[in-house]
């Protein structure tokens, strides 16, 4: 069945899509005026979450359990007394980044990821998280030289991945740091960095000091994962054991921030280029989703509906996303695009948006 | 004690929040006693280590707080506290 309801988090508000007889229209507005800067639904609750990065209150959480009619809050989780980001460093909450359900055997659980570098965990369905120390101490975070910022003052957790076939099984991704993984349900971490670069560090093949800028599994063989890497695309086949580059400096796809993958098909993923670390805007000024069908070894640009001249957008590592053939993504100028065939053609939904941070497909029950 | 006044911006979140007294002998006991009546206010004024967040200030007789970590400026009889949000671009 196709999700007829888009979330678009953004630095203004939270807009919320409807689909209806064909056509999609704005249904409300949540938080106007307010930068936006996460949303998720818990699809085993319908519950929709909402991060807040006020510009002078500091992070807060909300939450709607009746799709967006009536929201609550929870207390902004915090770091523990006395622990500290950098020696003599007090750890402060700067933003929360990702939240991500537990699997279907702990309906309790939920997942958070800050900044700085921080993986929360709550057991009650979202209404407490505590820090999960076992990362927090892992002997990696506290050294500036494996876990730092990027784009942003202290390291941030952008993507947390369960395992749908085992909970206790789970993925972060940390820019900067890289990719971890959990066997145990969070109780032991090791990095899964082997075969990616990071051609800004004087070994660029360290263990940790990657920039993973987006991260997908397939949930179907949860030891196939994409990722769009700050230095390229890469895919591991072995659950994080080996990751192999996709894709070339001078290729129509390389540096970007949004990923999205197929449901089923391992072999297929999309990416939205820009052109460069140093040139952050489209790719020749032109818009275009860059698709492989094939594990990466061809991509082709898909650019039907997109703007082709003097476009300057690039879209976010949270602001793209697939649910069936329908797929979505917006941009850092406030355009929003719409596919209902995989991304073959793209219609423009709105084209004076704030800045889009994220997009989320999903159904009213 | 203090009579202590809000940025109105803070009304979004605290929509009965207005000018009043409130007790207290230095900044930090003034905003305790603003959370008893206003739960959850502390959260949006300090992080949570307890210190002013980065961009809100507090004048106490129009002159900014001294302390902004522990809050610890005294308080007098009369005093105005004024609670505001720092300016921002955007």
């Amino acid at each position: 069945m196709q999700k007829e309801i888009l979330l678009v988090g953004s630095s203004k508000g939270l807009i919320v899509w409807k689909h209806h007889q064909g056509k999609w229209d704005i249904q409300d507005v949540h938080f106007r005026g307010f930068p936006v800067s996460l949303v998720y639904v818990d699809e085993r609750t319908q519950t929709w979450w909402a991060g807040i990065s006020h510009r002078h209150w500091g992070q807060k959480l909300h939450f709607s359990k009746d799709f967006g009619k009536s929201w609550d809050s929870i207390p902004t989780p915090t770091y523990p007394k006395g622990s500290e980001y950098r020696k003599g460093k007090p750890a402060k909450l700067k933003k929360i980044w990702s939240l991500a359900a537990g699997g279907v055997n702990e309906p309790e659980v939920l997942w958070m990821g800050t900044e700085p570098g921080g993986l929360f965990k709550s057991v009650d369905g979202g209404k407490s998280f505590q820090l999960v120390e076992s990362l927090w101490n892992h002997p990696s975070r506290m050294d500036e030289n494996q876990w730092f910022g990027a784009g942003r003052d202290d390291p941030f957790m952008h993507a947390i991945i369960v395992n749908p076939q085992d909970s206790r099984h789970i993925y972060i991704a940390v820019s900067c740091a890289g990719i971890f993984e959990s066997k145990d349900g969070g109780d032991s971490w090791e990095a899964r960095n082997n075969g990616l670069v990071a051609t800004y560090l004087p070994n660029p093949r360290a263990e940790v000091g990657h920039d993973p800028h987006a991260l997908e599994m397939n949930p179907l063989n949860p030891s196939i994962i994409w990722q769009q890497n700050h230095c390229g695309i890469f895919r591991t086949t072995d659950g994080g054991e080996e990751w192999k580059q996709l894709s070339q400096q001078e290729g129509i796809a390389h540096y970007g921030f949004a990923l999205a993958t197929d449901e089923k098909d391992p072999e297929k993923a999309w990416v939205i280029p820009a052109i460069s670390d140093e040139e952050r805007v489209a790719h020749g000024l032109s818009l275009y989703v860059a698709h492989t069908r094939d594990g990466g070894k061809n991509w082709e640009a898909l650019r039907e509906g997109l703007p082709q001249e003097y476009c300057f957008d690039i879209v976010f590592r949270h602001a793209f996303t697939k649910a069936g053939k329908h797929m979505a993504f917006g941009t850092t100028n406030g355009n929003l695009f719409l596919s209902a065939n995989e991304g073959q053609s793209w219609q423009a939904l709105h084209t004076h948006l704030p800045r889009i941070d994220s997009v989320v497909f999903t159904e009213m029950g | 004690m203090a009579i202590v006044s809000f940025t109105t911006a803070l009304k979004r979140f605290f929509p009965d929040l207005n000018k009043k007294i409130f007790p207290g002998e230095n900044v930090a006991e003034v905003l305790a006693e603003v959370e008893k009546e206003f739960p959850g206010i502390s959260e949006y004024l300090l992080d949570e280590q307890g210190e002013l967040r980065k961009h809100i200030n507090i004048f106490l007789r129009g002159e900014l707080i001294a302390d902004r970590v522990e809050l610890s400026d005294r308080v007098g009889e009369q005093d105005e506290v004024l609670v505001f949000q720092a300016l921002s671009g955007g």
